[in-house]
């Protein structure tokens, strides 16, 4: 067999995976990888920070399905690189991170720039590799995509010392990748469909729970579908939204610590559970034996361990949640128990409920003159953008209020550090989206403290060609910290108020990038107009209420109907 | 209520830190962990025994499934089984003592592997009850020091 170089065996996989774009940071480890790369067709685009490289491979694999893929050097680089591999693998995004390391002479002497980036990724990926044969190399590539991709995605990743890298390796020709140990089950069992299809037909207070494996398995349409002809309403986790449209009548928005009241009330209420791509976070149950009490629990699920973590399921469906919710809608196509109408009669003093619960207490805040509220501000980019740009947040508050008045119509539009919670995820992620889609409007709404952890990455944006735009909803604090501080610790602000915050607008504009500035409501508008008509990269600086809340809320251990309201 | 688990893996660098870190970066308690080749060198056999309630048991297997390197886990404790541990025990024999020693370790089925002026060191092997019968029966006679390998355990083949 003929041989070819490493880092050429590394580029020929990725062109045989389809990949022409990865986010890297060179170093000393990954040098001849560098000089083979950025000879090839794959376009590489060059970060300010580690950390920046693998957020923004997670937002293009986010908004795009893909595998993203990220470049970092040893030692450091790898480091640098874990907080946002842990974020991927929290939310189950696929990526492929390859990380150069020390020649394998020196594995274990401590050597400059050597630290165990396997041992210590092994609990934040998917799976992980050193290669240390340079005949394992291409195998491990070709495994390393397969298992990044496939059942409930995650990000792996790849060791490469350097002399592997330079060295010379067999390149065999490319086959369906087969693991004896790694078969995920993705077909659903029929007499688990058949039991969840009638006990949708017989509950009187069913709702669908939706989490990010229905965004991750491209089934928005086939659970759109199911939602529509059951009429069972369908509340999203954070991850979930966008995976039923957020403007249609039978949303009930998000649930959870910030889920609209309808949402909590409905689950508190319902006698059937139907959660699909979930996995009952305490973020969404809150106290847990308070959580759906009278609800018997359907769970789709593709990854075993999500199922009866938690909460007790009664009927478990391990598959992928596509082939899952298309099997239930075949079992309805055909089974003579199903009859739309009087289905649709069956449900219909359910769905009166909870829009009554809707009304009594919809998602709003309070109006104050001339002082910006943060929501509004979320409720104007949706206006001006039609609903359909891509958002990606930082974390906190202005990630809540983003999931909260962005009305997501479509899957693939929020990017958003769920699991984690990463601070910094927000502009690098959106770099990410913007390559995936050079026309689409990429937007990061951030809040002042968290557009700071990643600020560098305006040099990135402006270099590769991403007019991204980011609205910072700037109230001079660490919100989020500062509102539980406010409802929980007698408004004791430790730490949490900023007293040195850049002028962003002069900082935007020290990066060559535009900066405006609202001060009053009246400003909000022209601002965001502008913003959307300016083809550079924009920073909104908005001075929001400083003490705005994001409500409803539930405090943290109390049950989901325990709401403090607006 | 304590289980043993029996966990085929692939034997290659890394795979056993995989488990031993899923135990502790879940809080999954390990009581014993015993590893070595199978008779395919590609698989190792890890017996590990663990202790929690039914739903923590089918946590950990479901967790130890998803690990990659994972081949196969079975409950061994689930139904019929044989488990046997074994022990090296260094203990006190002097004059006074020496045969009252060698009774003992006889009438356990042991064996001495190791004679000095002044101690024995013994091979035990069986059930965790019968060593802990050993360790209590020598204690007087003065243990110098134990090394126990923990448990290994196989299910029973069907009687039919």
């Amino acid at each position: 067999m003929s041989k070819v170089k490493g880092s050429q065996a590394i580029i020929n996989c990725l062109q045989e995976e389809g990949v022409d774009l990865i986010f890297g940071y060179p170093g000393g480890a990954v040098i001849e990888l560098y000089d083979d790369l950025c000879k090839s067709d794959i376009r590489h685009v060059l970060v300010r920070h580690e950390q920046g490289a693998v957020h923004a491979a997670d937002g293009y694999a986010r908004s795009s399905g893909k595998v993203g893929v990220a470049l970092l050097t040893s030692g450091p680089g790898a480091t640098n690189g874990v907080t946002a591999i842990a974020t991927a693998y929290c939310d189950s995004i696929p990526l492929v991170v390859l990380t150069g390391q020390v020649p394998r002479a020196l594995i274990g002497n401590d050597a400059f720039q050597e630290v165990d980036i396997v041992g210590i990724t092994r609990p934040c990926t998917k799976h992980n590799y050193l290669v240390n044969d340079p005949e394992d190399l291409v195998p491990v590539l070709r495994e390393a995509f397969y298992l990044a991709a496939s059942g409930r995605p995650g990000p792996v990743l790849i060791d490469l010392p350097k002399d592997i890298i330079a060295s010379m390796v067999s390149f065999p020709p490319r086959k369906p990748v087969k693991m004896k140990t790694y078969q995920p089950n993705t077909v659903p069992h029929p007499n688990q469909v058949e039991k969840a299809c009638l006990a949708c037909l017989r509950a009187k207070r069913p709702v669908l729970y939706v989490g990010g494996g229905v965004i991750l398995s491209n089934s928005n349409e086939e659970l759109s579908h199911l939602a529509r002809r059951l009429r069972i309403p369908v509340t999203m986790t954070l991850m979930g939204l966008g995976g039923f449209p957020g403007t249609d009548p039978l949303s009930l928005g998000m649930l959870g610590m910030h889920g609209s009241y309808a949402a909590n009330m409905a689950v508190a209420k319902s006698d059937l559970l139907i959660a699909v791509g979930s996995r009952f976070d305490d973020r969404v149950t809150g106290r847990l034996d308070a959580f759906a009490p009278l609800a018997k629990i359907i769970h789709i699920d593709i990854d075993p361990t999500s199922i009866s973590k938690n909460v007790e399921v009664d009927i478990p469906i391990v598959a992928d949640c596509k082939l899952a919710l298309q099997a239930m809608n075949s079992w309805l196509d055909k089974s003579p128990e199903f009859n739309p109408e009087k289905t649709a009669e069956h449900h219909r003093p359910w769905i009166e409920q909870v829009k009554e619960w809707d009304a009594k207490h919809p998602l709003a805040y309070m109006d104050a003159g001339e002082i910006i509220k943060p929501q509004y501000v979320i409720e104007k980019l949706h206006e001006f953008t039609g609903g359909d740009a891509i958002i990606s947040t930082e974390v906190g508050q202005n990630q809540m209020w983003a999931a909260q008045f962005y009305k997501f119509n479509y899957p693939r539009r929020l990017l958003t550090s769920g699991g984690l919670g990463t601070m910094g995820y927000g502009l690098p992620a959106a770099i990410g989206a913007q390559m995936a889609f050079p026309e689409a409007t990429v937007i990061d709404v951030a809040g002042d403290g968290s557009i700071q952890m990643n600020i560098q990455e305006l040099a990135t944006a402006r270099e590769c060609g991403a007019p991204v735009k980011i609205a910072i909803l700037n109230n001079n604090y660490l919100g989020m910290v500062r509102q539980w501080q406010e409802l929980f610790y007698n408004r004791h602000y430790a730490s949490t108020t900023m007293e040195v915050t850049p002028d962003f607008v002069t900082l935007a504009q020290a990066y060559g990038a535009v900066g405006l500035r609202a001060k009053t409501k009246g400003e909000v508008e022209p601002v965001i107009r502008e913003a959307l008509a300016t083809k550079n990269v924009v920073v909104m600086d908005f001075s929001i209420h400083r003490e705005e809340g994001v409500f409803p809320m539930v405090p943290a251990g109390k049950a989901t109907t325990e709401m403090l309201l607006v | 209520m304590k289980h043993t688990l029996s966990v085929l893996l692939r034997n290659r660098p890394g795979a056993l830190s995989r488990v031993t870190g899923l135990f502790s970066g879940r809080c999954f308690n390990i009581e014993s962990l015993c590893v070595a080749e199978t008779f395919d060198p590609q698989i190792s056999c890890l017996t590990v025994v663990t202790e929690g309630e039914a739903a923590i048991i089918e946590q950990i297997t479901k967790q130890l499934h998803k690990l990659i390197d994972v081949v196969k886990v079975t409950d061994v404790s689930d139904g019929e089984f044989v488990e046997r541990e074994m022990a090296l025990i260094r203990v006190k024999a002097e004059a006074a003592t020496r045969a009252e020693v060698l009774r003992i370790i006889d009438i356990f089925r042991g064996k001495v592997v190791d004679v000095s002026p002044n101690s024995y060191a013994l091979e035990i092997t069986g059930s965790e009850s019968k060593i802990k019968a050993v360790i209590d029966i020598l204690r007087p006679l003065g243990i110098r020091e134990i090394v126990r390998t923990g448990k290994i355990a196989m299910i029973r083949a069907p009687k039919k």
